[in-house]
């Protein structure tokens, strides 16, 4: 199994101080949330575990190396002259390696589109792919190579209900088998409750809690991080479910 | 009892994806056939009109042929030819990285200011008899415009390197350095004597007339050693094409990649352009097509990006011996005036929305 442990993480861009002293334990083998509100540094937080931006603090891997990582950034903008299938052997190229494909490459490429039901949409050019249809191509992407650690910036930000539920669905099913650690950024916290085992949840740059999904996403934390009151219950099939009942505070106008 | 293999059938998607692949190298081989044959005409096309058959004659066995036509053929016809192919290709290379890796459409050796400052240069040497770099007074004019081309890109790849400095802020910087350039060129020939005056203009059109075989040679030998450096780089250009974030988790080290690539870029765009005067437009078109007809995989956008622009040049030479009969046109013109109108048809009809 692999896992992940931030150690006192900090990051700035210029000399603004976005990330500071952020600790937490991540696991493998499940889907992990991060939550927070709007420029609370998710995206910051991806950035300097990915290594794109440096920082202070320590990022430790177990039973995996940095070169396992994967990172999708989270806008979904593609134009190049690629088809759909093009882009995935790409993906899977990692940018390296020699001009020939084998056959077990191609079958691989093959094996994602059919995971993520993209093998339609092969032959389709990646500038006339619907949001969607591009954000779905996005993450076969990051997981053709078959990574360990996988970091992906709101996944499902542009995805219908029915597929919303399908790569969840899919994205679960690949921690399971391969143990691989998995953390999504996502917006939609019944989304989270159903599907990501942890949670952890970030306001301004810090960790105010992380651990198991229900244990953090509890009102009180909901009304410190996005200003909500909120209600957990569950639904009359069992399962957890935040109900919003308002602002907190009356909006400005 | 025999144990049968069982094949799995392939699966629709890899079967349609081997199918595109052979038909980019079908496209592959056709684009060098109509370079062959382009420059089969081009060489027997030319003020002295000899029959076709001769002309052959002369190129695969010089010894039989009389002195004069061999003389034409060899020493006019044949460098002009393979210098319209090899400038294609390296302006056309030279624009199809530009536009990779500034992420740029319109990134050019044209519109970078590579072109506007080689004129400038060679308007120095034409003008004022100022050599830039001392010594080789004979090879004034080239050895100036290549010197001020690959000022121009060393200010860019400089800037570049800055911190904060975007690929829009290196786009823009460059079409300011077409401007400048252009407008130092204008007070050049301002106060330029008649005869310098008519120099510069012929040098700012383009032609292939000075062609000799060492310049063949040259231009060979910088495509011989940039190709396979770009080559090596496939599956990372083709990533940049992905965005900067994308390709650089991937572990595509785009700075540097686009540093390297920048100086290659650079050698093989000044170089040309210091031979022929501006040609600019090749840069921009043959990518164009390249892309059009091959994507942007650089396994095949990469040779068809180089033969596109050495089958447009060559075709433009012809093109320009036949037009007047007896009269070769300065083929800066034509790529422009020829040209435009079927790159944009191309566009316009063909155009996928890839940028
Ligand atoms: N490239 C950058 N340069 C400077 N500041 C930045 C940059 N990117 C983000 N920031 C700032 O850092 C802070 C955190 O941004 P970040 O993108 O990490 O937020 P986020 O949690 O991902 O938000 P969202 O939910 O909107 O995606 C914000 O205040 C933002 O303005
Ligand atoms: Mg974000």
């Amino acid at each position: 199994m692999v896992a992940l442990s931030l150690e006192h993480i900090g990051a700035n861009y210029g000399r603004r101080k976005i990330l500071s002293d952020a600790t937490a334990e991540i696991q493998g083998g499940t889907l992990t949330a991060l939550v927070g509100a709007n420029a609370a540094g998710k995206s910051t937080l991806f950035r300097r575990i990915a290594g794109h931006l440096r920082g202070t603090g320590h990022i430790r891997l177990q039973g995996a190396v940095a070169h396992d990582l994967r990172y999708m950034p989270q806008d979904t903008g593609m134009t190049a002259a690629l088809t759909v299938y093009e882009s995935i052997i790409l993906a899977l190229k990692q940018g390296g390696g020699g001009w020939r494909l084998s056959a077990t490459e191609l079958g691989a490429v093959d094996e994602t589109l059919r995971h993520f039901n993209l093998s339609h949409l092969a032959d389709q050019q990646l500038s006339e792919l619907s949001g969607g249809q591009r954000q779905a191509v996005s993450i076969a992407q990051t997981l053709v190579s078959r990574p360990k650690v996988v970091l992906m910036d709101e996944p499902t930000s542009a995805l219908d209900l029915n597929r919303q539920y399908e790569i969840l669905e899919a994205l679960r099913l690949y921690a399971e088998q391969t143990g691989a650690v998995m953390v999504l950024a996502l917006h939609d916290l019944n989304q989270v409750m159903r599907c990501c085992t942890a949670t952890v949840a970030l306001a301004e740059g810090r960790i105010l809690a992380s651990g198991a999904t229900l244990d953090v996403l509890t009102p009180d934390l909901i009304r410190r991080l996005y200003g909500i009151n909120s209600r957990v219950e569950r639904c009359s099939q069992g399962c957890p479910m935040m109900i919003v009942d308002g602002p907190t505070a009356q909006l400005a106008l | 009892m025999t144990t049968m293999e069982i094949q799995t059938p392939e699966a629709a998607s890899t079967h349609s994806y081997r199918r595109l692949v052979a038909r980019r190298i079908a496209i592959l081989v056709g684009l060098t056939l109509a370079l062959v044959l382009s420059v089969a005409v081009d060489v027997s096309l030319g003020p002295a009109r000899y029959p076709v058959w001769d002309v052959l004659q002369t190129i695969f066995a010089p010894g039989g042929a009389e002195l004069q036509m061999r003389v034409v053929v060899w020493d006019i016809r044949m460098p002009m030819a393979l210098l319209a192919v090899t400038v294609g290709a390296s302006l056309s290379l030279a624009g199809a990285q530009m536009q990779t890796i500034l992420a740029n459409p319109l990134a050019s050796p044209f519109t970078l200011g590579l072109s506007a400052a080689a004129s400038f240069g060679a308007a120095l040497a034409m003008v004022l008899g100022v050599a830039l770099v001392p010594g080789a007074v004979a090879l004034m004019v080239p050895i100036n415009a290549f010197a001020m081309a690959m000022a121009a890109s060393l200010l860019i790849f400089g800037l570049s390197t800055l911190r904060g400095v975007t690929v829009e802020t290196i786009v823009l910087l460059g079409i300011a350095l077409v401007f400048s350039f252009n407008a130092a060129l204008a007070l050049l020939q301002y106060f330029a004597s008649e005869q310098a005056l008519s120099a510069v203009v012929f040098w700012t059109m383009g032609s292939l007339t000075k062609a000799t075989w060492g310049k063949v040679a040259v231009t060979a030998a910088i495509l011989v050693v940039c190709t396979p450096l770009f080559a090596r780089r496939a599956w990372a250009l083709t990533a940049i094409r992905l965005g900067e974030v994308r390709a650089t988790a991937m572990g595509v080290p785009v700075k540097r990649l686009r540093l390297e690539a920048l100086v290659l870029v650079s050698v093989l765009a000044a170089v040309p352009v210091s031979f022929v005067g501006t040609i600019g437009f090749i840069g921009i078109v043959g990518p164009h097509v390249a892309r059009l007809l091959l994507g942007e995989d650089q396994r095949f956008f990469l040779p068809g990006a180089m033969l596109s622009g050495s089958v447009i040049l060559s075709a433009t030479s012809v093109l320009s011996k036949a037009i007047l009969p007896g009269a070769v046109l300065p083929i800066g013109i034509i790529t422009a005036l020829v040209g435009v109108p079927f790159f944009a048809a191309l566009i316009l009809t063909k155009g996928r929305k890839s940028w």
